[in-house]
């Protein structure tokens, strides 16, 4: 079941198109990957779907129905330009946050008390803003962005200004959030991280989706059958012993082993590279080179270069 | 609703509570006192008599005109035209002609000058004025009742029936015996007043909404906010909690300087010269010699000053002006906060302000400019336009009010206010929607116009 889908989503700027017939699939209690180069129209569409813009064409569904205005209230948002009011305390600024997110006074005292205790934070409720680093700002942040228990989580480069530690923090917590049963959309360039978290994504270039689905099933499809084996008592050229077919992509060799990546024709599978091995050399590990999203990434976006969308 | 309402309270709270609000709201009645007070306190102390001639041709006021220190009246009885020409070599300092009526009791009197005429001898005239016919309104009264005493008049009933409000123009007049009007009516002055105060309040709570903008702006918490309020609820929110401060502190300012002037001109003419301690401290405060006490019983004894502004303040049609004022200031600053809050939208910073506030700013220096003008033709065409142009009339209109403006006028300027303050703060919330997200982009008013013409 889709927590939330975007069908068709246009958005026409004065002199450019933002974004070209979008459509993405969030499931349920999932973690949804946004990604795309800078400019391709992430922010955009995280925008429209917090409302916060209206769509020239398309709609929403959210929960089995149409996105309504209300619906911010089962929405939070932890957007790239992020702060708060340097003046204020930090109490009283979650405070305020948390009661526009439609949360009562009471309960959001409440609210807020157990997760600045959880967070150890309880020092601060009464210090400025000003006064905290900028990852300390980033906590209360990512605090009133979940403080209202959303259905729906939009973080946009959440892992920005986050020290390594606090960056483990914050992903346990967004884990920890998904198996409460919440739905999270994340949009970053962090594909370290998006191969961590997410279970979909949905690749956005030029205001267009050109890749989306399961990380699984994408990453399946971009795997080339290459195959990294190591190996050793052969000191002769591989490519004599191999079927003319099995390109070999790079050679090398350490202190104990020599290292070789084998791409097999379609049709191979691991098996037939073993099989024409074995007679000859000594196999110390076979390991299938699976593209990582990073590659994914920059090969979808490099093919979408070489075939040029119309421009208008 | 409910979010509007924790926007404007969170605007408010956060400035009714920082220093600089708290020392605004102590210092600017002590300065407004003192502007009120020292001119009072000049005119008081000054040694020189005033000579003021009396054509009375009605034979009633002249006996009633006490000298004092400050004022010396004497009666002449030649015609107006020949003391008139004569004014000039007569060395008087002014030339009051009360002419005759015919029927009814005089309510008109003009004050021929050719240096203006402070307001304290004015408001001492009219008072002197006022009360005596009422005097004779009364005993009128009274008769009548003494042979017809079957119907029973309550004081008040009767109290109102003789409350004579005069008419005195002052006119300058020059050497050669023509005439002009002069300006120390107390009701130009409160134009005036009412006129500058709108401008202030304008100018200080419409960049302090601009300023608040950009602040969230430059924290980028604004786009947090607006996932959860609209950008317009948040917009309104903050132009409304401004106004709510700027209405707090111009209530505190009124009520401040009223008690500071009360008091320091009670202490200024009570009778009896001992002063204490505090009192003494108070003129101090204000930046007044000590020797006040010299001229205070002289003050007393001829016109108490107050008293009689107080007293000419009480011709002018409050009901109205107060009305008018309210509705001018309130709508007036809303439809300035939209264009400000758009400035504000639109930029990165306080500095990339400029060339966006020449518009806004222009209307309202050229109101402020044209106000001597206004004074001198408060019926003229440029008078009423003006007035009725939405970004000039909160200021113009003001000032025409205490001259007496058509009712017709007045409320064909505030629906075109209204009309006017709808106008901006549509035009503004498109403005603002877009330029609150938009980060280091030089914006100009080709861009503004694509931003207004955007769909949403």
């Amino acid at each position: 079941m889709d927590l939330f889908s975007a069908q068709l989503i246009s958005k026409q700027y004065a002199n450019h198109k933002a974004l070209d017939k979008v459509s993405i699939n969030v499931p349920e209690a999932s973690i949804f990957g946004l990604l795309g180069p800078n400019g391709a129209g992430k922010t955009t569409l995280i925008r429209i779907i917090n409302q916060i813009i209206a769509p020239d064409e398309g709609e929403m569904i959210f929960m089995g129905r149409k996105l309504e205005p209300n619906d911010i209230a089962f929405i939070g948002y932890l957007p790239e330009e992020r702060g708060l009011y340097k003046k204020m305390t930090v109490g009283e600024q979650a405070m305020y946050l948390a009661q526009l997110k439609g949360l009562s006074r009471h309960e959001a005292h409440k609210r807020l008390k157990f997760w600045f205790d959880k967070f150890e934070i309880n020092g601060w409720w009464n210090r400025k803003v000003e006064e905290l680093s900028k990852g300390m700002q980033q906590k209360v942040q990512f605090l009133v962005t979940i403080i209202h228990d959303p259905k729906l989580l939009i973080f946009d480069e959440p892992f920005s200004g986050f020290d390594p530690i606090n960056a483990n923090l914050l992903k346990e917590e967004i884990l920890a959030q998904k198996d409460k049963g919440a739905t999270i959309i994340f949009s970053t360039h962090n594909m370290a991280s998006v191969e961590e978290l997410c279970d979909d994504i949905a690749l956005i270039d030029r205001s267009k989706v050109i890749l989306d689905g399961a990380m699984r099933k994408i990453k399946k499809t971009y795997k080339t059958n290459t195959f990294e084996i190591s190996f050793d008592s052969w000191e002769g050229p591989l490519q004599g012993i191999l079927p003319e077919t099995f390109q070999i992509l790079d050679e090398k060799r350490d202190a104990d082993l020599r290292h070789a990546q084998i791409r097999l024709p379609a049709g191979a599978t691991p098996n037939d590279l073993i099989r024409s091995l074995l007679t000859s050399v000594t196999i110390h590990a076979i390991n299938e080179l699976i593209p990582n999203m990073n590659d994914i990434f920059i090969q979808a976006v490099t093919q979408q270069t070489i075939q040029p969308v119309m421009q208008i | 609703m409910r979010k509007i309402f924790l926007i404007i309270q969170r605007e408010y709270l956060t400035r009714v509570r920082k220093r600089s609000f708290i020392v605004m709201t102590i210092l600017g009645p002590l300065l407004m006192a003192a502007t009120i007070i020292v001119p009072i306190y000049l005119a008081t102390s000054s040694n020189e008599t005033k000579k003021v001639a009396v054509l009375d041709e009605t034979g009633i006021f002249v006996e009633k005109f006490k000298d004092s220190d400050e004022i010396k009246f004497h009666g002449i009885t030649s015609d107006i035209r020949s003391a008139k020409s004569g004014f000039s070599k007569s060395g008087d300092h002014a030339l009051l002609y009360i002419p005759k009526t015919e029927v009814s009791l005089p309510v008109n009197a003009i004050i021929y000058s050719e240096k203006s005429v402070s307001i304290n001898v004015t408001s001492y005239i009219r008072n002197v004025m006022s009360k005596q016919i009422e005097e004779l309104k009364l005993g009128a009264r009274l008769r009548e009742l003494q042979t017809d005493n079957k119907t029973p008049v309550s004081v008040d009933d009767l109290m109102r029936s003789i409350k004579t409000s005069v008419d005195i123009n002052t006119l300058k007049i020059e050497e050669d015996g023509t005439e002009s009007k002069s300006y120390t009516e107390i009701n130009m002055v409160l134009g005036m007043f009412a006129g500058i105060l709108i401008y202030f309040f304008i100018f200080m709570f419409g960049s302090q909404v601009m300023r608040g903008v950009i602040e969230e702006k430059t924290s980028r918490i604004v786009e947090v906010i607006i996932s959860s309020v609209r950008p317009f609820q948040l917009m309104m929110g903050k132009i409304i909690g401004v106004g709510l401060v700027g209405l707090t502190q111009f209530l505190l300012w009124v009520v401040l300087t009223f008690a500071i002037v009360t008091a320091v001109t009670a202490t200024m003419t009570s009778g009896d010269i001992k002063k204490s301690a505090a009192e003494q401290m108070m003129i101090q405060k204000h930046g007044m010699t000590p020797d006040i006490s010299q001229a205070a019983p002289a003050a007393n004894e001829s016109a108490n000053p107050m008293g009689g502004i107080m007293e000419a303040i009480g011709s002018v049609n409050f009901p109205v002006m107060i009305g008018a004022f309210l509705f001018f200031f309130v709508v007036g600053y809303l439809m300035y906060a939209a264009l400000f809050a758009a400035i504000g939208g639109a930029v990165d910073s306080e500095a990339d302000t400029q060339q966006f506030m020449l518009p806004i700013t222009l209307p309202l220096i050229l109101s402020i400019v044209m106000a001597q003008y206004i004074i001198r033709d408060p019926d003229g065409p440029v008078s009423f336009w003006f007035s009725i142009f939405p970004l000039t009339s909160p200021v113009v209109m003001m000032i025409r009010i205490p001259f007496g403006v058509p009712y017709l006028e007045v409320i064909l300027s505030m629906v075109l206010l209204l009309l006017g303050f709808l106008g901006t703060t549509w035009l503004a919330g498109k403005i603002y929607r877009t330029g609150i997200l938009m980060y280091g982009k030089k914006v100009s008013y080709k861009e503004l116009w694509k931003w207004i013409r955007y769909k949403n």
